[in-house]
């Protein structure tokens, strides 16, 4: 029964993939037949002082991503899962930027962001740390939503007898919230989080349309910087070195994660249930 | 038979890491699969209107019918033609003719064998000989042979000025560089800033470098650089504009936010427009811009000279830097040459010219002087004629004269220049890095 999924993502996955490492022992300028080269591309890119800097934004990007949107969808997620009124329909609303395509959201922050005409008037995109701050707003405004919605659904599955019986040993909203609500969720809180770091680490079009990469190269994280190799410079074989690392780190990376969160392991968060 | 369809697998995979950067396999054209159909791609913006007229008036003609081809016109989204026509021109649905910017934007396809030598053809075609500029053909190929036949207007980069402003604070269109910094002063004391830049998109910035290494040290700089000479990043003419650049952007010619105003999105045409900078450095389209988003300040206040001359440099103020124009080239799989060139010819036409200059685009063709009466600003297209006519050279903007893996990384010292991230010095030394 799974062979035509399997076939599916032998086609569309592997295979590009085992291309794509193929093609980074090549030079190829898209014309022609590649030109094998051994280890050219693999030498050049670990000496490239644009790998170094690309990975530290891109870690960088990552971990302050992860924070902004974690607090925020946490404390979001966990407020909708509640009984207020009105909730359904705040909820709603707020889950709207994730509908909309990140190329729209990256053209119309990049329209705000002009210091002449837009909501600041500041040289936002031309300092490193403003387009940084940038690039991570734009990233929450849109994706928020979506883990908000995974914290709503990991809090409602918290059973209320909890609740009940800490409000019973006479346990405040705070107290309940450190005490039962953050353990509890731990499990969301790794899916969501493996998620957001695989989110940030094939983060593209925000990048593209807000800064280039820049100023300079100050915010060319990896993907852009496989894309700039491959589709500006067209040295194919380079961006296939590019992409064949960044599957390996994002691979690693997330198995890391899984492993260090015990998330694999399966155990259960719940005394006795 | 075997090496072709590894390329096509290759080609797939190529596809399939383009997906990356939303750009999709091209459709089922006919290629080079034979048949009467030839693909042509174009670059698909407003003016490809007049490329789709051609076509069909091609496809009616005499000469379709005794070539036996027809074209079917094929229109890319702009900003992906340089990347989705190489997917192409790799795969077995390449393109018989396509839209080009001439020199290094053809280079690799020259080498790769993959475009018809069009010198000879030229040369005993009287319709496409005499039918172009000289300067402007010659600029469409390699190494002193054809590749191109023009088939749009002139882009030759234009200081514009706000002729309100100008007149408000009693200024004259600079003609040499003393006057262009005297004006700066003048009319930073007055609170305006004296250069709109789109700083955002970077290709403005390179156009301020372009001029200035052109007046200080003539064409004859860029022109070894074009030709793989390096080292031609090291001469002095170079470090100079760099040292000019940074005089400017420190004694806030362009004011202080520049680098987040984009162009593509009508940030620094706006800031121009409304008379918050009193000048503006950009390609001929700067017109059509305005009278698109702002005809008021387009048909009364915009005036336009050439870039000033530097006191004891070797350029020509004559000399113009832009883009010559845009080109056709021939696919050499194509299936059916002769069908390739009798279309070409007919951009060398009347009726093509005619529409080009009903569409604010000023021709590189000969007849076109004694046409531009039918312009809507016929002043300034007689301007533009001339400025390109009478220009002693006519440097093709780098980013496109230079191969793609050179283009990329130069355009990234160009921004770290502007936004202060790198010294002149370090540009130069950096520049002279990129092979």
């Amino acid at each position: 029964m799974a062979l035509p999924g399997i076939l599916f993502f032998v086609f569309f996955a592997v295979g590009p993939m085992v291309l794509a490492f193929y093609l980074s022992f090549t030079q190829w300028n898209g014309l022609g037949d590649p030109r094998p080269v051994g280890l050219a591309n693999w030498r050049k890119l670990l000496n490239d002082d644009r790998l170094t800097q690309s990975l530290t934004v891109t870690v960088a990007l990552t971990v302050v991503s992860w924070v902004f949107q974690t607090v925020i969808s946490l404390l979001l997620g966990v407020w909708a899962a509640g009984r207020q009124r009105n909730r359904a329909v705040l909820s709603a609303i707020f889950f709207t930027p994730f509908l909309l395509s990140s190329t729209a959201i990256s053209l119309l922050f990049y329209a705000l962001l002009d210091p002449n005409f837009g909501i600041i008037h500041a040289d936002t995109l031309g300092t490193t740390s403003g387009a940084f701050l940038a690039i991570v707003f734009v990233g929450g405004w849109q994706f928020i939503p979506f883990h908000t919605l995974i914290y709503q659904g990991g809090a409602r599955q918290i059973p209320e007898v909890l609740y009940q019986a800490a409000a019973i040993d006479g346990a405040g909203r705070l107290r309940q919230f450190f005490s039962i609500t953050l353990p509890q969720l731990r499990n969301t809180a790794t899916t969501s989080g493996v998620l957001m770091v695989v989110g940030s680490l094939t983060y593209f079009e925000t990048v593209l349309i807000l800064t280039q990469g820049g100023p300079g190269t100050d915010t060319a994280i990896l993907p852009y910087l496989m894309y700039q190799a491959g589709f500006k410079s067209y040295d194919f074989g380079y961006a296939s070195a590019v992409a064949s690392f960044l599957v390996i780190a994002a691979t690693a990376l997330s198995l890391l994660m899984v492993r260090l969160s015990g998330f694999g392991a399966m155990r259960s968060t719940r005394e006795g249930m | 038979m075997e090496s072709y369809s590894r390329r096509w697998f290759l080609g797939a995979g190529a596809t399939a890491l383009a997906s990356v950067g939303g750009l999709t396999a091209c459709g089922s054209g006919s290629g080079s699969g034979g048949g009467g159909t030839l693909t042509a791609f174009v670059y698909g913006d407003d003016a490809a209107k007049i490329q789709v007229k051609s076509v069909a008036r091609f496809n009616a003609s005499a000469a379709a019918k005794k070539a036996k081809g027809t074209v079917k016109l094929q229109k890319v989204p702009a900003t992906d033609y340089p990347a989705k026509l190489r997917t192409a021109m790799g795969s077995p649905n390449a393109p018989d003719v396509f839209f080009n910017w001439g020199g290094g934007s053809i280079k690799a396809y020259k080498d790769a064998g993959q475009l018809v030598d069009l010198t000879d053809v030229i040369a005993s075609d009287p319709v496409l000989k005499s039918g172009f500029l000289p300067s402007v053909l010659s600029a469409g190929g390699l190494d002193g042979k054809n590749y191109g036949v023009p088939m749009r207007g002139m882009q030759p980069v234009i200081l514009f000025y706000n002729k309100t402003v100008f007149a408000e604070h009693k200024l004259q269109p600079p003609t040499t560089w003393d006057q262009l910094l005297d004006i700066n002063a003048k009319l930073k004391k007055a609170g305006i800033t004296p250069f709109a830049l789109g700083g955002s998109d970077i290709w403005p910035e390179l156009m301020w470098l372009e001029y200035l290494v052109d007046r200080i040290g003539g064409p004859d700089v860029f022109d070894r650089i074009k030709n793989g000479d390096a080292s031609g990043w090291g001469d002095p003419a170079v470090l100079k504009a760099a040292q000019t650049v940074r005089e400017l952007i420190d004694d806030g010619a362009f004011g202080k936010g520049y680098s987040s105003v984009g162009y593509g999105n009508g940030g620094a045409p706006a800031v121009f427009a409304k008379g918050k900078a009193a000048m503006h450095l950009m390609g001929s389209w700067e017109y059509s811009t305005q009278l698109g988003k702002f005809p008021d300040f387009a048909k009364k206040n915009l005036g336009w000279c050439a870039f000033p001359k530097i006191e004891g440099g070797a350029g020509n103020i004559r000399n113009v830097v832009g883009n010559p124009t845009n080109y056709w080239s021939v696919n050499a799989r194509t299936s059916n040459k002769d069908a390739a060139i009798a279309f070409l010819r007919d951009s060398a036409s009347e009726a093509y010219t005619k529409e080009l200059i009903a569409n604010g685009d000023v021709p590189a063709t000969s007849n076109a002087a004694s046409l531009l009466d039918a312009s809507p600003n016929p002043e300034f297209a007689k301007f533009q004629y001339r400025m390109v006519q009478d220009a002693p050279a006519f440097t093709l903007s780098w980013d496109q004269a230079v191969a793609p893996n050179v283009s990329t990384p130069m355009l990234t010292e160009v921004n770290k220049l502007f936004v202060g991230k790198s010294s002149p010095e370090q540009f130069v030394s950096a520049l002279k890095g990129l092979k």
